[in-house]
């Protein structure tokens, strides 16, 4: 809800959960494979992954304000909050869920953040065009991009037949 | 302000869902009966209350460089208690044979460790005020979140699957569309408008 109001910054948002997402779900499987579950320990999960998220987040606001400044700039906050953004934390978890191994849960993290990504950018394009619209003043903002969303997420459900 | 407002004010003046529009993906999620809604809401409280009251003790201790991470620490930790004592307590199966709170909450209950709401009112408020300022506001902004969950998850349970806390009232055809996402993302954005509505009106 945050950046998706400019499709461009959309794509960089989107491109810096993809990054987050691959090497959190990496990282976390690990940590949960070959450290938690051996010592007996797995209710440190919550704990132990939610940092594991929180550095690679710091880590990729270091590595994008040398390489790209204005895109670092745009993201502003939201940067940091990809440590709060549930996708993250819940694909982590549910590659558990879903007993995937290494290899699937890192085509499952790729997978999820391109349609996080695919789904910012369409709410964004969505947004701009609401911008221009005339919204019942009660409904305008947050109102009226939550219903948007909704329908988008009707739409997605066609999908849920096809693979 | 006066403590009854810093209670009050989580309620409607700043409430976390639909003024603030924190802690979206659990409203969201798990809002597909009123007591889901206010078992969430009720967990997240728990959380919230916990964590306002330990950042409040000891923020000052905290080096300014991790203060982030140590707060995600602190959270993170009354969120492995309340998981593991609804794992416990809360793992009954319904009379009908449906899921027991535990199984329907999933993975929501450990994603209470991002809920924006809990780690932003350590960061805004816990980390600058008084011990019992930030308790206060804690249970005031937990109980205005659960107050939000709860009228949530009634409503798409009303229309999605014509019950109310469980109970049946309209068997026949119901609004599929309000337990599935969709329907969550339109009916908050509706409930949203009518409360900014009845905002600027009070």
């Amino acid at each position: 809800m945050g950046v998706s109001n400019k499709i461009a910054t959309s794509v960089g948002m989107g491109g810096a959960v993809l990054f987050v997402m691959t090497l959190a779900t990496i990282a976390t499987y690990l940590i949960q494979v070959y450290i938690l579950v051996p010592l007996s320990i797995e209710f440190m999960q919550t704990i132990t992954f939610i940092l594991v998220i929180a550095s690679l987040v710091q880590m990729v606001e270091i590595i994008l304000k040398k390489v790209s400044p204005p895109l670092y700039q745009a993201l502003g906050v939201f940067l940091p909050l990809i440590t709060t953004n549930c996708a993250i934390l819940g694909v982590a978890l549910l590659v558990f869920q879903n007993e995937l191994n290494l290899a699937e849960s890192v085509v499952y993290a790729i997978g999820n953040a391109i349609g996080f990504t695919l789904a910012l950018i369409l709410l964004a394009g969505m947004r701009e065009q609401l911008e221009l619209a005339e919204v019942p003043k009660g409904m305008k903002g947050i109102p009226i991009t939550l219903v948007a969303a909704g329908i988008l997420a009707m739409a997605f459900m066609g999908f849920s037949g096809i693979v | 302000m006066s403590q009854w407002n810093n209670f009050a004010k989580g309620f409607i003046k700043q409430n976390p869902v639909f003024v603030m529009v924190l802690g979206m993906c659990p409203t969201l999620a798990v809002t597909t009966s009123a007591i889901n809604g206010l078992g969430m809401g009720l967990a997240t409280t728990f959380v919230l209350l916990m964590s306002n009251l330990v950042v409040a003790l000891i923020a000052r201790l905290i080096p300014d460089k991790v203060r982030i991470p140590a707060f995600i620490v602190i959270i993170a930790s009354f969120v492995t208690i309340v998981d593991l004592v609804m794992a416990a307590y809360f793992n009954m199966p319904g009379p009908e044979g449906e899921a027991s709170l535990y199984d329907q909450l999933g993975i929501f209950i450990p994603l209470i460790v991002v809920n924006c709401l809990v780690l932003g009112r350590a960061e805004a408020f816990a980390s600058k005020n008084k011990l019992v300022t930030s308790i206060i506001d804690g249970l005031g902004m937990g109980l205005g979140f659960s107050f939000a969950l709860t009228l949530l998850g009634a409503t798409r349970e009303i229309l999605g699957s014509g019950a109310i806390f469980g109970y049946e009232f309209a068997d026949g055809d119901t609004m599929l569309a309000f337990v599935l996402p969709p329907g969550a993302f339109i009916a908050l954005g509706y409930l949203t408008a009518i409360v900014n509505k009845l905002r600027k009106t009070a």
